[in-house]
Formats: C-alpha cells, sequence, structure tokens
C-alpha cells in the first residue's frame, strides 16, 4: 500500500482550489515557521527527544566516574579537553558541570516539551475535535522562544569557566558565584516565557474550541492532565523567573538577594551590601519545582490511561474519581513545597504544615493509580508495544511514589534528604515513569502522525532491555542512598568509610545505564525507518474511541475533513449488545 | 451577572448603557484620586510599622478593587475568567505568606532545644 | 491562513460567554499575577529576615511618586474611556482618549527617568543595599510594562483605520483587551507605590 499521507494530503489541497487565493506555503512556511499545532508539536517533539538523548549522554559519562573514580574514561575522555578532563580523568568541577546540566536538560529542555509540547500541542486539540490551537501564531512564538532557550543553554558549555555547575536546584550562595550560571538564568527566562505562552494556548483551546457534543466530562482523560497541567505551568512558574532575575541582578549588579551579612569565600569575606537571604532563593524555586514534578507526570499519566483503556477494550474504571483526583492534585501541588526545604532549620510547627499537606497530596495520586490498576480487571488485554511500557508504567510509579512518602515524613527525611534515596526516588518517578510512557505514547500515536506502524519486534527488545535496565539504574540507589551516601559526590562516595559496603552498586547502575543506552538505537532505528517502511494503516489502527482516530492519517491542516460531533463519553469500549467492541465518540447510533 | 451579556459581540451596544459605565468610570477615577492623597496624608502620621501596613494595605487593596470591578469589568465578568482568578489569587496568598511564616519558624542557636545540644547553653544575643 | 479555522475570536462562545482573546489576556494577567506577587513575597521575606531597613521615604521621592500614581490612575480612565468611544463608534474621542493614555504612560517614564538619574546621582545603587536593588528591579520591570502597554496601544491608535475597513469587531476586541492589560499595570503600580515609598 502506498505512502497514505501523500494522497490525503493532495486531497485536501484539491478540495481547496484555487479559488480562495491561497498561495501554498513553501518549505519555510510549511517545516520551520509553521503556525500548524501538528508541525510544532513535532519540532517540539523532534526537539525534546534529541535533548533526552544529549541529557542521558551526560548522564553516561558522569557514570563512569561515579564506577570507576578517578580512572580515565577510554576514548571519549580524550574528546572532551584537557580543561574537564586531563588525561581522560573526570575533574570534579566536570562533575558538578555534569549534574547540573543533566538535571536542567532533562527536566526543561527534554521531559516537559515532549509531554507538554510534543504530546499535548499534537493530540489535544485533535481529541477535543478542533482545528487547531486557538492561537496559532502564539503557538508558533512559544516553539521559537523555547528554541533559542534550547541554544543559550547549550552555547554555555563554551563560555570560560563553563556551563551551570550548580544543580539544576542552582542554590544561593553557590549559584551566584560559580561560572556558567549566567548563561543558565537568561536560558530559563526564554524557556519560562515559551511555557507561559503554551499554557494560555491550552487553556484558552480547552475551554473554548471543544466541537460540539465536547462537554467537560465528555474529555479523553489526557485532555483534563494536559489542561491541569497548563494551569501549574502558568501560575508556578512566574515566581521562578522572579528568582532567576533576582539572581541574575546577584550576580550582575551586586545586589544581595540571596547573600547572607558576613559570607566568607574561601578565607576571603565577600565584598557585597549583606543582608539578603539563601532560603528566599529556594522558597522561589520550589514554588515552581514543586508543580513542576507533576507537569512532569501528568501528561504520562494522561497517556498511559488512553492506551490502558484502549488496549483492555474496557472503558477507564473511576474516570470521575480520577478527573476529581487530578484536579485536587494540581490545587495541592502548589501548598507542598516546603517538603524540599525540611532540612534548611526549618522548625516543627511549619514542617508538620507541609509534611501534612505532603501526605495529603499521596492520595489522589493513589487514587489515580489504582484507578489505573482497577482499570486492567475484566480487560481483554492486547499486549502491542505501547500497552506493554503503559503497563510498565503503573508499578515503577507505584514505586516512585511510595519511596517519596519517607521523604515526605520530615523525621525518616533528616536521614534520606540529599542522599542516593532522593535520586533513585524521583528518577523512579520521571525515568521508568514519564519516560517510558512517553515512549508507549510515541508507539502510539506514531501511526496517527504517519499513516504508518513502528515494527512491533524491534518495540518489544527495545520495551524488554529498557525496562529491565532502568531497574538496574535506579533501584541500587536507594540502598546506597540508605546507606548514607550524599547525591552530588564526585566520586559516588568512595571517599566516605559509610559508602565502602555499597560502593559495588554504583557499577551495576552504571553498567545497566550504558545497556539501556545502547538499547536506544533499537528505537532511534526504528522511528526513522518506520517512516517510510512501516505498515502503512488506516486511520484508526488500534480501533480506538477517541476523536483524533476520526482524522485522516497524518491529518491535514485543519485536521478532520467534517467538523466532528461528540455523541458520549469518551470510552465507550464493548458497549452491551453492539456490533463491535467498540464505539467511537463521534459516531452517531 | 450585569445584564449586559459581557462584553463580547459589541456590534449593537446600546449608547444610554455606555454612557451609565462612563458616568461610573468617572465616579470611580474621583474616588481613587482622593484614596491616593488619603494614602500618602496618612503616611505623615508616622504610625508605627503594624499600623501602617494595615492601612496602606487595606487602602491600596480597595484601590485595586475599584480598578478591578469597574475599569476591568469584574463585576459583570462570566465565571470562567473569575474562577481562574479565584485560583490565581489563592495561590498568590500562599506565595505571599507562607515563605515568609517558614521564615518566622526557624531553629537558631537561640531557640534550639536543650537537648540537641547536648546541654551546652546557646550562644547569648545570638542573631538569626 | 489558519485565522479562519478559528472560532470565537470575535464572536463569543455561547456556553462560556467569552472570546479566546478574553480569557488568553486574563489567563497572562494571572500569570502576572503571580510574577509580582512574587516579587512582593521577596520583599516581605528580604525585610523581615533584614537586619535594618530603610523607610521608604527617606530615600526615595515621594512627590515624584504621588504624581506618577496620579498620572497612571488618569491614563487608566483615558483607557477605559477610549474603548468606551469606540464601542459608541466616536472615532475622535478614540483616538483623543487612546493618545491620552499614551502620552500619559510616556509621561510616567520621564518622570521614572529622573527618579532614577536621581538615584544614580546620588549613589544609590543596587550594591548599595537590597531595599535599592529590589526597587530598581520592581519599579524597572513595571516600567517595563508600562513601555510594553504603550507601544500596544500606540499600534491600536495607528493601525485603527485598517481594522474598521474590515473588521471593527476585532478592533474592539483588541483595544478592550488592551485596556486590561493596562489596567493592570496601574494596579501593580497601586501597590508598589505605598509598599516601597511609605513604608
Amino acid at each position: 500500500m502506498e505512502a497514505r499521507h501523500d494522497s490525503t494530503a493532495h486531497k485536501h489541497a484539491a478540495d481547496h482550489g484555487h479559488g480562495h487565493g491561497h498561495h501554498e506555503p513553501g518549505f519555510l512556511g510549511k517545516y520551520i515557521f509553521s503556525t500548524d499545532h501538528k508541525v510544532i508539536g513535532i519540532q517540539y517533539a523532534v526537539t525534546s527527544l534529541f535533548f533526552l538523548m544529549f541529557g542521558f549522554c551526560l548522564m553516561m559519562v558522569m557514570r563512569w566516574q561515579l564506577a570507576y573514580p578517578g580512572e580515565p574514561l577510554p576514548l571519549i575522555g580524550g574528546w572532551l579537553g584537557e580543561a574537564r578532563m586531563p588525561g581522560g580523568v573526570m575533574t570534579p568541577d566536570f562533575y558538578n558541570e555534569l549534574g547540573a546540566m543533566h538535571g536542567t536538560i532533562m527536566v526543561f529542555l527534554g521531559v516537559v516539551p515532549l509531554g507538554v509540547g510534543g504530546f499535548g500541542n499534537y493530540v489535544l486539540p485533535l481529541q477535543i475535535g478542533a482545528k487547531d490551537m486557538a492561537f496559532p501564531k502564539l503557538n508558533m512564538f512559544s516553539y521559537q522562544f523555547f528554541f533559542v532557550g534550547c541554544v543559550l543553554m547549550m552555547s554555555t558549555f563554551f563560555l570560560p569557566g563553563g556551563a551551570a555547575q550548580s544543580g539544576w536546584t542552582s542554590y544561593s550562595p553557590l549559584a551566584n558565584i560559580n561560572p556558567g550560571q549566567t548563561g543558565w538564568i537568561v536560558s530559563m527566562i526564554f524557556i519560562i516565557t515559551s511555557s507561559l505562552l503554551g499554557a494560555i494556548n491550552f487553556i484558552v483551546t480547552t475551554i473554548q474550541l471543544r466541537t460540539k457534543g465536547m462537554s467537560f466530562w465528555r474529555f479523553p482523560f489526557f485532555v483534563w492532565a494536559q489542561f491541569v497541567t497548563s494551569f501549574l505551568l502558568l501560575l508556578a512558574f512566574p515566581p521562578l523567573e522572579v528568582g532567576a532575575f533576582l539572581q541574575l541582578m546577584d550576580r550582575v549588579t551586586g545586589s544581595s538577594f540571596f547573600l547572607p551579612s558576613g559570607l566568607v569565600i574561601s578565607g576571603h569575606p565577600l565584598d557585597v551590601a549583606g543582608g539578603g537571604n539563601p532560603l528566599l532563593w529556594q522558597h522561589l524555586f520550589w514554588f515552581l519545582a514543586h508543580p513542576e514534578v507533576y507537569v512532569l507526570i501528568l501528561p504520562a499519566m494522561g497517556i498511559v490511561a488512553e492506551i490502558l483503556t484502549n488496549n483492555t477494550r474496557k472503558p477507564l474504571w473511576g474516570y470521575t474519581a480520577m478527573v476529581y483526583s487530578i484536579i485536587f492534585l494540581g490545587f495541592m501541588s502548589f501548598i507542598v513545597w516546603a517538603h524540599h526545604m525540611f532540612m534548611t532549620g526549618m522548625g516543627s510547627a511549619i514542617a508538620a504544615f507541609f509534611q501534612t499537606t505532603t501526605m495529603i497530596i499521596s492520595v489522589p495520586s493513589v487514587v489515580i493509580l489504582a484507578a489505573l490498576f482497577l482499570s486492567l480487571w475484566g480487560g481483554s488485554i492486547r499486549f502491542t508495544t505501547p500497552m506493554l511500557f503503559a503497563l510498565a508504567f503503573l508499578p515503577m510509579f507505584g514505586i516512585g511514589g511510595l519511596t517519596g512518602l519517607p521523604l515526605g515524613l520530615t523525621s525518616s527525611d533528616i536521614h534520606l534528604h540529599d542522599t542516593y534515596y532522593v535520586i533513585g526516588h524521583f528518577h523512579y518517578v520521571v525515568a521508568p515513569g514519564t519516560v517510558m510512557a512517553f515512549f508507549a505514547g510515541i508507539y502510539y500515536w506514531y501511526p496517527k502522525a504517519t499513516g504508518r506502524l513502528m515494527n512491533e519486534t524491534l518495540g518489544k527488545l527495545h520495551f524488554w532491555i529498557t525496562f529491565l535496565c532502568m531497574n538496574g539504574v535506579f533501584m541500587p540507589m536507594f540502598w546506597v542512598g540508605l546507606a548514607g551516601v550524599s547525591r552530588r559526590l564526585y566520586d559516588g562516595g568512595a571517599s566516605y568509610a559509610h559508602g565502602q559496603h555499597v560502593l559495588w552498586l554504583n557499577g551495576v547502575s552504571s553498567w545497566s545505564a550504558w545497556i539501556m543506552g545502547a538499547a536506544q538505537i533499537i528505537f532511534i532505528i526504528n522511528f526513522f525507518w518506520s517512516i517510510r517502511g512501516g505498515k502503512a494503516v488506516d486511520k484508526n489502527p488500534w480501533k480506538s474511541t477517541t476523536l483524533e482516530w476520526e482524522a485522516p492519517s497524518p491529518p491535514p491542516h485543519g485536521n478532520f475533513l467534517t467538523d466532528p460531533v461528540v455523541y458520549r463519553g469518551p470510552y465507550d469500549y464493548s458497549p452491551r449488545g453492539y456490533s463491535a467492541d467498540f464505539r467511537p465518540q463521534a459516531q452517531e447510533a | 451577572m450585569a445584564s449586559s451579556a459581557g462584553h463580547a459581540g459589541h456590534a449593537g451596544h446600546d449608547p444610554a448603557e455606555i454612557d451609565k459605565h462612563v458616568r461610573t468610570y468617572i465616579i470611580v477615577f474621583a474616588t481613587l484620586l482622593v484614596l491616593t492623597f488619603v494614602t500618602v496624608a496618612v503616611s505623615y502620621l508616622h504610625l508605627s510599622i503594624g499600623a501602617a501596613v494595615a492601612v496602606a494595605l487595606a487602602v491600596a487593596s480597595f484601590k485595586a478593587s475599584l480598578v478591578a470591578l469597574f475599569f476591568m469589568h469584574l463585576i459583570s465578568e462570566r465565571q470562567v475568567i473569575l474562577m481562574i482568578l479565584g485560583l490565581t489569587v489563592a495561590f498568590a496568598v500562599v506565595l505571599l505568606v507562607l515563605p515568609f511564616i517558614t521564615n518566622l519558624d526557624h531553629i537558631t542557636a537561640a531557640n534550639m532545644p536543650a537537648a540537641m545540644t547536648h546541654g551546652a547553653p546557646a550562644a547569648p544575643g545570638a542573631h538569626h | 491562513m489558519s485565522a479562519e479555522l478559528i472560532p470565537y475570536i470575535t464572536e463569543a462562545r455561547p456556553d462560556t460567554g467569552l472570546t479566546n482573546g478574553k480569557i488568553g489576556i486574563w489567563c497572562f494577567l494571572a500569570s502576572e499575577v503571580m510574577l509580582f506577587g512574587a516579587f512582593f513575597a521577596s520583599y516581605i521575606v528580604l525585610r523581615t529576615s533584614a537586619a535594618e531597613w530603610p523607610h521608604g521615604s527617606s530615600i526615595l521621592n515621594v512627590p515624584m511618586a504621588t504624581l506618577n500614581t496620579v498620572v497612571l490612575i488618569t491614563s487608566s480612565v483615558t483607557m477605559v474611556m477610549a474603548w468606551a468611544s469606540l464601542m459608541r463608534n466616536d472615532m475622535g474621542k478614540y483616538r483623543l482618549f487612546l493618545g491620552t493614555t499614551v502620552a500619559l504612560g510616556f509621561c510616567f517614564c520621564i518622570i521614572k527617568y529622573f527618579e532614577y538619574s536621581a538615584k544614580f546621582e546620588h549613589n544609590l545603587l543596587p550594591h548599595t543595599h537590597n531595599f535599592i536593588a529590589l526597587y530598581f528591579i520592581m519599579t524597572g520591570l513595571h516600567a517595563a510594562h508600562v513601555i510594553g502597554g504603550m507601544i500596544t496601544n500606540a499600534y491600536f491608535l495607528v493601525a485603527a483605520p485598517s481594522y474598521l475597513e474590515h473588521d471593527r469587531d476585532l478592533l474592539i476586541n483588541r483595544v478592550e483587551n488592551s485596556g486590561l492589560f493596562w489596567h493592570f499595570v496601574d494596579l501593580v503600580w497601586i501597590f508598589l507605590f505605598p509598599i516601597l515609598y511609605l513604608l
């Protein structure tokens, strides 16, 4: 069967005729400066996938130092220059640079742009039956701001002194004096602006551009997830932007917003007015960064929900509870942030407040996870590649969430804060959690964007190696952390007596990471080969009920050949007494 | 909600209604000017810091409400907008209050429990 | 090309009663509330954790700032009057009021320039004290918003004739939304003035 996408695009152009005076946009207008949400979604997706890979490469270099501290890194060590790896051995400063940039790139240039900019942009208008986003030009500007931010962020590697090296958390006073931070701040301002503009677009689109019959309670869960996420981005990012301005002012104009009086650095008192408060940075940072972690997970939950219900041929169990939970979760996420600050000398009263809100916020997460698990009961499960990734998400997110509990309780946090336990916890949620959900989403929506399926055999191979290696990388970290090994140590704890008996686990993590890195090549090959070589399919290969599968694959500009009308909820699978095992939302009878 | 259908689709807006709005704008303008002079005048009274803050914020909040309700037409705005703003105000209050409170409840050498200092006395005149 | 695909740009969606732009500008203003709110929160934390903090009027110029407050409040009124004139189809008054709004914004910036110059002359700079640093960043960012609003309003002054030819309702909507932004800028100053200058 010949490539379907060409014929539908031509059909659309023929329908349009020449009476409108439309000029076909050239290459630049169609692929670079497009205002079409699908093109922009793919731009975000391709860019962010590149950065996920790049951030992963940074970490693979770090993992050499953690597994074999002080040993020269073969081959690659020579490429990275004498300043950073003299004789192929990593300097502590370079380790910090890798760490800070790994975190920053993965969170802000990888996961969020893929989850929101990529999946959200591409799928949301289709799922609500809209022709595009409410503000297509603003959408294009969002991507362009993001792109500029990415270029600036990468350029910081070439600054004298290198890129940011104060952690993605950029705590003052260290971030005030360390190199690379000014470039980091300026890049972040562009990226934050991109997110804010995008959030406005998503909110207005979801409220205003729903097609006829698409009420809020008929939204696919993915749409609810993106909607709540947009509010988190809209309202939580500005305080970090303020923090960034203040830190920039400290660095550039010599103010002391985050510098206390009497600060001494390397034996010399700092020549500043002082009177500032380093904790102010932490408040401003975490006020965003806590909702940010929900920005990381919510789109993933949305993706998993879609794929689970589709591949069990059953409606989602507890849809109503899931919707209320996700709204409550979004709201609560704004009042838990100081659980990242329990060890800053916080008094017990206010610590108890944040501990309580943190415990409460685990409830909606559990409701959502439980509903997803229960949705499997009695289902007729199709073990396709997207389904495998979606299924694996459930226990992985479960582990991530459960390991968060001792961190949210102040007494256990005393022992665990800033140890490898924390790294294990948050990576479980975001790597075997969100990233695997993203893989699920890519395999799932690939036929919508291209008209072809990705290869199942390669997909399953990719899944199993990734799944096993993810656990190989992060499970050992809980033991390393419980032993008391701090995070961000450039030798992985080798110079500490209490770390000696768990050092071998660093090796387990490193080898799992390297094998996992190699396995992604399978995915990359599959992804690009299938564009032309994948099995061609019609508009609804997964037999799904939601609206995006009504549009041709790939959808033309304007998405639907006729405006869809919605007659029922999103998950009418296996309806009683019906001829097929699914009834699409847009189907009349 | 006001009788006018929000302010969307204005093609046939009644001139008499607009005149009513204009009258409101003038009254609000006058009130804002008066309150501006009030707030400056009060500052010359040199009240205690607590009272000064309370008065300044009260006057500012009232002025801001006038601008928001009448110039920005919030008094007749739709539910969607009011809900978004309500959420925003709630989180803004959280942001204004919680970091400040967290800072107040701070463990210092002066208030650290004796059990944690192994019986050594707190440093005299410790300043946080 | 996409514009004709998107509904509810000028006419309201029946169930929400709103146009896209109206919700869009309010979402943007919501983010701005959080932005300036974070500055005020920083002010609170810094002032309450500082060993000493000057009284605003001892360093800042209260009469100039009072004048600026009057300037901004007046400009808010002229802004809303410009919109009302547009609704009444009185293009003469529209141009007069909108032009005055832009001019008053310019006035605000001139007065601000004199204020800042005085600070520089007296060597009162961000590195002198956090209060001065906050003063500069908060009023500076606010002034940037004033300039942004001025540019937008100037555009609607100049571009009005071409809108009137093709899509009068679009102009009305956009001027209203621009007005909302302008009122918000005034609103921020209503808080900024007493907090920085009078306390």
